[in-house]
């Protein structure tokens, strides 16, 4: 059991350890789906969603199951992290159509999402307890929310602008991630 | 199998559809780990190995694979893979597994390895899966060295520091200090560092191919000027 305070568990997950710009994780999204504000946010509510309901199935497995067969810990994971994913598509589909296709493969993609498997693995080798795992994924979803977002109004900002040819498209987007998590390094040891 | 093809598969898998610079898939190991040479050599391995291992365990059971469950298939068959290579690590090179940490699990979920299963391996026979794994494991392990070399030469001024957890002992005598009495460039071994170095790759292999297809488009119009129809 780990004795980190809920507030700090927050705070680190969600800007100072930033999963996106700090630890490398869930950048597919990052880079696939960041270039309008508005579909950057609905996918950050949607991970948000699937972290909490993964972290809540991680502890499930952590304390019924994985302490007989620890060596089953990446596949009983990754089972759980596609049938949530899959879950979670057939229900934008059913409510929201138009986000359903705006997300297009990235929803599908979320399977291979690092973040999320990332998510399940960090909590249980820092050994977080079934509340800490609730407050972890919040923090972690909010945290990419929160790097989708800005980085899709920059995106949206400089899309007109005259770039060098070669820099144009991924290039240019790794530029502006660069600069983001240079700004997000200013929180290091903070906590 | 015919010699034109086997070159097609290799050129393919590592430079043309490179996965770390042209696809974009598996971004999140390449970015995280690549602070040195040493490390991003050793995740590279890894992810070729299960690359490899998966390709072929899929390429065998293509034949019985029902097409709906084929997905969740894949994704079982690497992770055992993956299991198994964990496992490995953890017995053989402790020390690289605690460096690499939770970037080992996840190669399950790069996107790459599945994505190859999908558009190669389950349409392909075993052996051209193989060399299609390997082919595509070694473009991104060389990405992986590439970004590493970039990012330890400017933010330590050595090169293949740490190279005993890979080799053993003997390692240590390889740690070329290029840049002796290198101040440090923290910004290169940081997180930043590593966005503006994979920015700076994609850019450079983007100038080298338009300046090929440029050169190549320039030698077609000057054959059509002198000789009529090219090809």
């Amino acid at each position: 059991m780990n004795d980190q305070t809920l507030f700090s568990i927050f705070f680190s997950a969600m800007v100072v350890n930033n999963f996106t710009l700090a630890m490398f994780l869930g950048l597919c999204p990052f880079m696939g789906v960041s270039a309008r504000v508005e579909t950057a946010l609905r996918m950050g509510l949607a991970n948000i969603f699937v972290l909490v309901l993964t972290s809540l199935s991680a502890w499930f497995l952590n304390t019924f199951v994985l302490e007989k067969v620890p060596f089953l810990r990446i596949i009983s994971f990754i089972i759980v992290v596609a049938s949530l994913v899959q879950i979670v598509e057939m229900v934008v589909k059913k409510i929201s159509p138009v986000l359903f296709r705006q997300l297009g493969i990235f929803l599908p993609l979320m399977t291979t999402n690092c973040a999320i498997f990332g998510l399940a693995i960090f909590q249980t080798n820092r050994g977080y307890g079934f509340l800490q795992g609730i407050v972890f994924a919040v923090g972690a979803g909010l945290g990419l929310t929160l790097a989708l977002v800005l980085m899709a109004s920059i995106r949206e900002s400089v899309e007109f602008s005259d770039v060098p040819a070669i820099a144009k498209g991924t290039g240019l987007v790794l530029i502006i991630a660069g600069t983001l998590s240079l700004a997000f390094m200013g929180f290091a040891g903070l906590l | 199998m015919a010699n034109g093809k086997l070159k097609q598969i290799l050129t393919d898998g590592a430079w043309r559809q490179n996965t770390g610079l042209v696809v974009l898939l598996g971004l999140c190991p390449l970015l995280a780990v690549t602070n040195t040479v040493v490390n991003g050599l050793a995740l590279g391995l890894a992810t070729m190995l299960t690359l490899m291992v998966s390709n072929l365990s899929v390429s065998l059971m293509r034949g019985f694979l029902r097409p709906e469950i084929r997905i969740p298939a894949f994704v079982l068959i690497i992770a055992s893979v993956v299991t198994v290579i964990e496992l490995l690590m953890h017995a053989f090179f402790y020390d690289l597994y605690r460096v690499l940490g939770i970037f080992i699990p996840l190669i399950v979920t790069n996107c790459a390895i599945i994505g190859r299963a999908e558009a190669f391996a389950s349409r392909n026979k075993p052996l051209p899966s193989l060399i299609d794994g390997f082919a595509t494991g070694l473009g991104f392990c060389i990405t992986l060295v590439l970004l590493g070399t970039l990012r330890e030469l400017s933010g330590r001024g050595t090169l293949f520091s740490g190279a005993e957890m890979l080799l053993g002992e003997w390692g240590r005598a390889i740690t070329l200090t290029m840049i002796p009495e290198h101040p440090g460039f923290l910004l290169a071994m940081l997180p930043p560092g590593a966005f503006f170095g994979l920015a700076l790759l994609i850019a450079t292999r983007k100038a080298w191919e338009s300046r090929k297809t440029g050169k190549q488009q320039r030698a077609a119009s000057v054959m059509v000027a002198d000789e009529g129809p090219a090809r």
